[in-house]
C-alpha cells in the first residue's frame, strides 16, 4: 500500500473503475452514447438526486442516517411553488425560507438524536412521515410555476462546446459538489464529521465538540435536501407533494457505491459524485436502449450495492487485521 | 444477613411468599408491556365515540360483518403481518427493510404462477411462500454469517427486490381472476373477513413457535445480550437466520393479501413504505429496537393503531396523504417514552425490594 | 539518583466517595520533574479514581492538587490537558480511520484563513514523532500500523499539546515483549528530557524494569511512595495485598491438606502451553475429577485470558487441550459445553446477564441451549429448578420473574452459578465469582465449591483474593506477566505463592 492506493482510496478507485466499464459499455452499444451532452446531461438530470446525495454523505460519514430527504425534498418544493405560484411571492425570498426551514428542521432531527440519544434511524423516519404529510398539507395537488426569475434561470447555459451545455439546475450541483468537497477537507467541521464517525468515544475523549459535529451534520442534510427542493422546481417547473418518495434510498445507494462505509468515518464526497453518475449512467443506458426496462435500474443498483459492500467488508478487514493479528 | 452458616435443607421460611409464582404474576407483566400501546388504542376510540357518528356501528348484511370497525380489520391486516414478522427481527436486535419488496416479490410469483403456469392455487401459495422464505433467510445469512448490519444487508433488497418483482411481471400489472386467490383478500369467513383470520392464524401459529419451542427464550436472550448468549451455547446464528426468514415468509402472506384486494399484481406500487409503518407498529407496541424483550399482540395492536388512526382522520374529512403527521409524532413520542435518559431524568428511583 | 527533582504534580489528601464506597481516603500521590512514576494496587486500590481526577473525569470532594506550583483543578479532560496534563489511555483513544498526522492533531489542526493546511500539518507530526525518535510516514491510516505504534501516536498527541506531565493508564497491555521495549525507551527518553510521568500498570516485571518510584494504593489508601531500586519484589507485592484480616474461619470442610489419601483422580483436562497473542504467553494446566484447582495472580496475569481459551471463546495460537484423554480443538463455547465444561465469567455484565430477562429464564438458559429449540423444559419444570437453586444458593428475589437486573450484584452472580450449575457439568470454571459480594454471600459460595468437589465435579477457581483460593483449592497453579510460573501441592500458604510471584 502507498500513498495513493491505500484502504481509503480504494473504493474510490474501484468506484470510477465501474464507472468507466458501464461508460464504456454503454457508450460501444449505443450510437451518440459518448458524446459531451450526453455527459453533461448526467448532471443536470441527476441534480437533485446527486444534492441530495452529498448531504447525505456527510450525515453517513458521521456514522448517522436521515431518511426524511425525500420528504424534505417534497415539501420544500411545494412550499415553493406555492409562496411563487398562488402567494405572488418572488422566487429568491421563497428560496430562502425554504432553504432556512429544512436547515431548522434537520437541525431539530439532530437535536433529538444527540441529546436524547435516540437511534437515528427512528428519528429521521419520523421525520419522514412528518414533512410528507406537510407537504399535502400545503398542496394537495402539483403546483405549476410561472415567473420571469424563472425564465431567467431556465435559461442560463454554461456552454461546453458542441451540444454539451449545463443548464442552472447542473450549475447549482456542481456548486455544491465543490463547496461539499472543500468543507470535507479543508475544514475543522469536515474533519470532525469523519472523526465523529471513525470513533465516537475517541473523539469525545479527544475533546472534539461531538454535539455541535451531530447536530450541525443534520441541519446541513436539511440545507442539501431543501436546497434539493428548489432545484426540483427549476427542473419540472412546478412542486408536486408526492414526488421524491424513495429518494432517500437512492441517496444512500449512491453515497455506498461511491465508496462511503454506511458505518461512518470513511468516504470521499468526490466518490458520491461517481456513485450519481453511476445511476445516471445506468438510468440513461436505459433510455437509450428502450428494450430495457427500468426495473433494471434497481437490480443494479442492488447488485452494485452488495458488491460494494461485500468488496469494503473485505478492505476493512484487511485494513485492522495489518495491526493485530492472531485477534 | 445471617451470620450462621446456611442450612441447605431449611425450607425458605424467611422469604415473603414462595419462589414459584404463579402464572397470574407472569402474565401481570405482560400486560404491562402492551399497557402504553392499549391506552393510545383506547384514547384514539374514545375519540371516535364522541366525534365519529356511526363508527361503532355494526350491521350484518349477507351474512357478513359490516362496519368501520370491521374495515379497520381488514385493511390494517397487511401491516399487522408485516409486524409480526418484524418483531421478531427486532427482538434479535435487527430490521427488516425488504418486507414491501417481498410484498411485491411474492404478488408477482403468485400472478405468473395462477394465470400463465395455471398451477393451483394451494401449490402457488405454498411455492411463493417457500421463496418469501428462502429470500429472507438470504438477508438473515448476510446479517449472520457474513457479519453484516442489518440495516445494511436489507437495503440491499429494499432496492433491488422491486426490480426483481417488475422483472418477473415484465413490467405489466397482471391481473387475475382465480376465485380461491381473489377470495384471499376479499372473501369473508364465518362473518368476519377473511383476512382476520389469516392475521390471527399467523398471530397463532407465531405464539406457538415462539411460546411453546424454545425458540422465543433463545430470541430474547439473543436480542438482550448476545455474547451472555453465545457463551451459554444459545444457536444466536441460527435463530437470526430463523427470523428473517421467518419476516420474509410474513412478508409473502401480507403481498398475496395486496394482491387479492386489486386482484392485480402491481409490483411498482405494492408494499410502497409499508416496512416502516410496520417498524413504526412494532416500536409503538412496546418491542425495544435495540432488541430483547418482545410483544407479538403490542405489535398487533401497534398495527392497529396506525390503522385506525388512518380512518379516524378520513372520517374527520382531512386527506389521506396527511396521516403520516400524527403518525410522526407518535412515532417520536414512543422513542421518547422508550429512551433511557428521558426515563431516568423524570422518574423517581424506585426502591428494590427484597434484594440485599 | 537520589537528588530529589523539583515536584511537578502534587496532590495531597485527596478523597472521593460513590454511593456506598469510600473510593479514595486521604491520598496524596506526587510526581517529580524527569521521571517515571508507577501507580499501582489491586482491585478496589483506587488506582482509575486517582487517575480520573487527575484527568478531568471526576472532581475530587477532598484535598488539593497543585500542577507546577499552580491550584489544579480540572473540570473536564479537555481542561486537563489544557492545563499541561495529557494521558495516554489503554484503549487507543484515537481515530483509525483517519491518518497519523490527523490523529496527532485533530482538533489543533493549523489553518490559513479558517482551511486546514495539509502540508503543515503533515510537517508537525512529524516533528511530534522526531521527538519520540520514530520515524513514520505520517499520511498512512492509523489503523495500518500496529497497536504498540498507535500507543505511541496517542503519546506523541498527548506530548505535541505541550504537556507537563503524562499519564499512562495501561499502555502495555495489548503489546509484547518486543513492543513494550520500544515503548520504554520512548518513555526513557522524554524522562530525561524532563516530562513528568505517571505509569499505570500491574505488570511486575515491566515496573522493576522501567519506572524510578512507585506508589502503592490499597482500599482506597496510600499504602506508600517508594524508590524502585529500594523495595523488593516480595515487600511491593505484600504491599499491595496488605495483611487483611480474615472475616471468617476456615471452613469446616477445607480440602484435606495433603493428597495421600487416595490414589490421585482420572485428568479431566489437560492444557499444555497454551498461548494467544496479547493474553496468554504459555500456561500449562491440569484438573482432576473432583479437585479444586485454583489460579492465582496478580491482576491482569493472563487467568481470565486462560479460561477463555479453555471454554473455547477466543482461539489460541499454539498449545494443545485434551479433555478426558480426548484432543478438544475447543472451537466455541458449545463445543466446550457438549465436553461438560462451564463457565461462570467475571464480567457478569457483558458475558453474564441478560439483564432484562426473569431470574427464571437467567438460570435456565444454558440448560435449555443443551437440549435444543423443540424439546422446551415445560415451565413447572423450569418453576422447580429455579425454585430449587434460589432455596439451595439462598438467592434473595422477591420471586423467580423478577427481571434479573433489579438484583443485586451478589444474587446476580448466585443466579448465574446456579445456570451453570444446572447443567451439571464435569468442570465448572469460577472467575472472580465472589467478586462485589457481601460477607455472608461469600463464605456460602466457597462452602458451595467444596460440595461440588465432594459430588465429583472439578473446579477451576480464579479469584484475586489469594485467601480465598488457598483455602477452597487443593492445587494452585500461579501466574505471572501472562505465564505459569510455578505450581503448589500440599502445604498451601500465601508465602509461598507470593515467592513464585516474586522471583523474578
Amino acid at each position: 500500500m502507498n500513498r495513493w492506493l491505500n484502504h481509503r482510496t480504494l473504493p474510490l478507485l474501484a468506484t470510477f473503475g465501474v464507472l468507466v466499464i458501464l461508460y464504456g459499455v454503454a457508450s460501444m452499444r449505443y450510437e451518440g452514447f459518448f458524446t459531451g451532452r450526453v455527459m453533461a446531461n448526467l448532471f443536470a438530470d441527476n441534480a437533485v438526486l446527486g444534492i441530495c446525495a452529498i448531504g447525505m454523505t456527510f450525515v453517513i460519514l458521521s456514522g448517522g442516517i436521515d431518511l426524511s430527504i425525500g420528504s424534505v425534498v417534497a415539501f420544500t418544493a411545494v412550499l415553493v411553488a406555492s409562496l411563487v405560484g398562488p402567494g405572488g411571492w418572488h422566487p429568491v425570498p421563497a428560496m430562502g425560507l425554504a432553504i432556512v426551514l429544512g436547515g431548522l428542521f434537520g437541525l431539530g432531527q439532530g437535536w433529538l438524536i444527540h441529546y436524547f440519544a435516540l437511534p437515528p434511524f427512528l428519528v429521521t423516519l419520523g421525520g419522514m412521515f412528518f414533512a410528507r404529510g406537510m407537504a399535502f398539507v400545503v398542496t394537495k395537488e402539483s403546483v405549476g410555476i410561472h415567473h420571469s426569475f424563472y425564465d431567467m434561470l431556465l435559461s442560463m447555459h454554461l456552454g461546453l462546446g458542441g451540444r454539451a451545455t449545463l443548464p442552472a439546475t447542473a450549475l447549482i450541483f456542481l456548486l455544491v459538489l465543490v463547496v461539499a468537497v472543500g468543507v470535507s477537507h479543508f475544514t475543522t467541521f469536515g474533519r470532525n464529521v469523519y472523526a465523529l464517525g471513525g470513533n465516537p468515544e475517541s473523539a469525545r475523549l479527544m475533546g472534539l465538540p461531538v454535539a455541535g459535529t451531530r447536530v450541525g451534520v443534520y441541519a446541513l442534510n436539511g440545507v442539501c435536501s431543501a436546497l434539493a427542493g428548489v432545484v426540483n422546481t427549476l427542473y419540472t417547473g412546478s412542486g408536486n407533494p408526492a414526488m421524491g418518495m424513495g429518494l432517500e434510498l437512492d441517496a444512500i445507494a449512491a453515497v455506498v457505491i461511491g465508496g462511503t462505509l454506511l458505518a461512518g468515518g470513511v468516504g470521499f464526497v468526490e466518490g458520491t459524485l461517481l456513485g450519481v453518475l453511476i445511476f445516471g449512467t445506468i438510468h440513461s443506458a436505459l433510455l437509450f436502449d428502450g428494450r430495457l426496462n427500468s426495473w433494471w435500474l434497481r437490480i443494479a443498483i442492488g447488485t452494485l450495492l452488495l458488491l460494494f459492500i461485500l468488496l469494503q467488508k473485505e478492505i476493512t478487514r484487511r485494513a485492522t487485521a495489518q495491526a493485530r493479528p492472531g485477534t | 444477613m445471617s451470620g450462621s452458616t446456611p442450612n441447605k435443607t431449611e425450607p425458605a421460611a424467611r422469604r415473603d411468599g414462595g419462589a414459584s409464582v404463579p402464572a397470574g404474576r407472569a402474565r401481570d407483566a405482560a400486560w404491562r408491556r402492551v399497557l402504553w400501546p392499549l391506552l393510545s388504542l383506547g384514547v384514539l376510540l374514545l375519540f371516535n365515540l364522541f366525534f365519529a357518528p356511526g363508527f361503532f356501528h355494526l350491521e350484518i348484511k349477507d351474512g357478513h360483518l359490516y362496519g368501520t370497525l370491521v374495515d379497520i380489520l381488514n385493511q390494517g391486516s397487511k401491516t399487522m403481518l408485516l409486524a409480526i414478522g418484524m418483531t421478531l427481527v427486532i427482538a434479535s436486535g435487527g430490521v427488516d427493510l425488504s418486507v414491501g419488496s417481498i410484498m411485491a416479490i411474492a404478488g408477482a410469483a403468485a400472478a405468473i404462477l395462477v394465470t400463465q403456469a395455471a398451477w393451483p392455487f394451494l401449490l402457488v401459495v405454498g411455492v411463493c411462500l417457500a421463496l418469501c422464505a428462502l429470500i429472507g433467510a438470504g438477508n438473515g445469512a448476510l446479517v449472520a454469517l457474513l457479519g453484516m448490519q442489518p440495516i445494511v444487508a436489507t437495503l440491499i433488497l429494499m432496492v433491488a427486490g422491486r426490480g426483481v418483482a417488475m422483472l418477473l411481471t415484465d413490467g405489466q400489472i397482471i391481473t387475475f381472476d382465480r376465485p380461491a386467490f381473489v377470495f384471499l383478500g376479499n372473501g369473508h369467513f364465518l362473518g368476519v373477513p377473511f383476512t382476520a383470520t389469516i392475521v390471527a392464524t399467523v398471530l397463532a401459529l407465531t405464539t406457538l413457535l415462539t411460546r411453546r419451542t424454545a425458540v422465543g427464550l433463545f430470541l430474547e436472550a439473543t436480542g438482550d445480550n448476545e455474547t451472555a448468549s453465545r457463551f451459554c451455547g444459545v444457536p444466536t446464528r441460527a435463530i437470526k437466520v430463523l427470523v428473517y426468514a421467518f419476516s420474509g415468509t410474513c412478508a409473502g402472506v401480507a403481498g398475496l393479501i395486496a394482491a387479492s384486494n386489486i386482484k392485480a399484481a402491481d409490483p411498482s406500487r405494492v408494499g410502497e413504505m409499508m416496512e416502516l409503518d410496520a417498524i413504526f407498529a412494532v416500536v409503538v407496541g412496546g418491542t425495544a429496537l435495540t432488541g430483547g424483550r418482545f410483544t407479538l399482540a403490542g405489535s398487533v395492536i401497534g398495527a392497529l393503531l396506525i390503522q385506525t388512526l388512518t380512518t379516524t382522520m378520513y372520517n374527520l374529512g382531512m386527506p389521506p396523504a396527511i396521516a403520516p403527521v400524527p403518525k410522526a409524532v407518535v412515532v417520536v413520542l414512543a422513542c421518547l417514552l422508550q429512551s433511557d435518559k428521558l426515563r431516568s431524568g423524570l422518574r423517581i428511583r424506585r426502591t428494590r425490594g427484597g434484594a440485599a | 539518583m537520589h537528588t530529589p527533582s523539583p515536584e511537578r504534580l502534587r496532590a495531597r489528601h485527596l478523597g472521593k466517595s460513590f454511593p456506598g464506597v469510600t473510593a479514595l481516603d486521604d491520598v496524596a500521590f506526587t510526581l517529580r520533574t524527569g521521571e517515571i512514576h508507577a501507580l499501582m494496587g489491586e482491585n478496589g486500590a483506587g488506582k482509575s479514581t486517582l487517575i480520573k481526577i487527575l484527568t478531568g473525569v471526576y472532581r475530587a470532594e477532598a484535598g488539593t492538587i497543585e500542577l507546577e506550583g499552580r491550584p489544579f483543578s480540572p473540570a473536564s479532560p479537555r481542561e486537563a490537558e489544557a492545563a499541561g496534563l495529557s494521558t495516554v489511555y489503554q484503549e487507543v483513544n484515537l481515530i483509525p480511520t483517519l491518518s497519523i498526522a490527523e490523529n496527532i492533531l485533530l482538533g489543533r489542526q493549523p489553518r490559513r484563513m479558517g482551511l486546514v493546511q495539509w502540508g503543515a500539518m503533515r510537517r508537525q507530526a512529524a516533528r511530534a514523532l522526531e521527538r519520540l525518535g520514530l520515524e513514520l510516514d505520517v499520511r498512512r491510516e492509523l489503523r495500518s500500523i500496529s497497536i504498540a505504534l498507535q500507543q505511541m501516536v496517542a503519546i506523541a498527541r498527548a506530548l505535541d499539546v505541550q504537556a507537563r506531565v503524562l499519564i499512562l493508564d495501561e499502555p502495555t497491555s495489548s503489546l509484547d515483549e518486543q513492543e513494550c521495549q520500544a515503548l520504554f525507551t520512548i518513555m526513557r527518553r522524554l524522562r530525561d528530557q524532563g516530562l513528568a510521568m505517571a505509569f499505570v500498570t500491574h505488570f511486575l516485571d515491566q515496573v522493576y524494569d522501567v519506572s524510578d518510584r512507585i506508589t502503592v494504593l490499597r482500599n482506597g489508601r496510600l499504602v506508600g511512595e517508594f524508590a524502585t531500586d529500594q523495595l523488593p519484589r516480595l515487600e511491593l507485592i505484600g504491599k499491595m495485598l496488605g495483611r487483611d484480616v480474615s472475616e471468617f474461619a476456615p471452613a469446616p470442610d477445607a480440602p484435606p491438606a495433603t493428597g495421600a489419601d487416595a490414589p490421585p483422580a482420572r485428568i479431566f483436562l489437560q492444557a499444555r502451553d497454551l498461548g494467544r497473542k496479547g493474553a496468554v504467553q504459555s500456561v500449562d494446566l491440569s484438573v482432576r475429577q473432583g479437585e479444586v484447582v485454583g489460579l492465582a495472580g496478580l491482576l491482569g496475569s493472563g487467568r481470565t485470558e486462560t479460561a477463555r481459551l479453555l471454554f473455547g471463546i477466543d482461539a489460541r495460537d499454539h498449545g494443545s487441550l485434551e479433555v478426558e484423554g480426548q484432543p478438544a480443538a475447543m472451537r466455541s463455547p458449545r463445543e466446550a459445553i457438549r465436553r461438560g465444561l462451564a463457565f461462570c465469567s467475571e464480567d457478569r455484565k457483558t458475558e453474564g446477564l441478560a439483564p432484562n430477562l426473569s431470574v427464571r429464564e437467567n438460570l435456565v438458559l444454558a440448560m435449555q441451549a443443551g437440549r435444543g429449540a423443540l424439546r422446551r423444559l415445560p415451565r413447572a419444570e423450569q418453576q422447580q429448578v429455579a425454585d430449587h437453586y434460589i432455596q439451595a444458593l439462598h438467592i434473595k428475589t422477591p420471586d423467580a420473574e423478577t427481571p434479573i437486573r433489579n438484583l443485586s450484584g451478589g444474587n446476580q452472580q448466585k443466579v448465574l452459578l446456579a445456570r451453570w450449575l444446572a447443567m451439571q457439568p464435569r468442570l465448572i470454571i469460577l472467575d472472580e465469582p465472589t467478586r462485589g459480594i457481601d460477607v455472608g454471600a461469600k463464605a456460602e459460595i466457597e462452602k458451595l465449591v467444596g460440595s461440588l468437589r465432594e459430588r465429583g465435579l472439578s473446579v477451576l477457581f480464579i479469584s484475586s483474593e489469594l485467601d480465598e483460593v488457598l483455602r477452597v483449592s487443593q492445587r494452585v497453579v500461579v501466574l505471572r506477566d501472562r505465564r505459569k510460573v510455578g505450581e503448589l501441592e500440599g502445604e498451601l500458604d500465601e508465602q509461598r505463592v507470593l515467592n513464585l510471584i516474586a522471583r523474578a
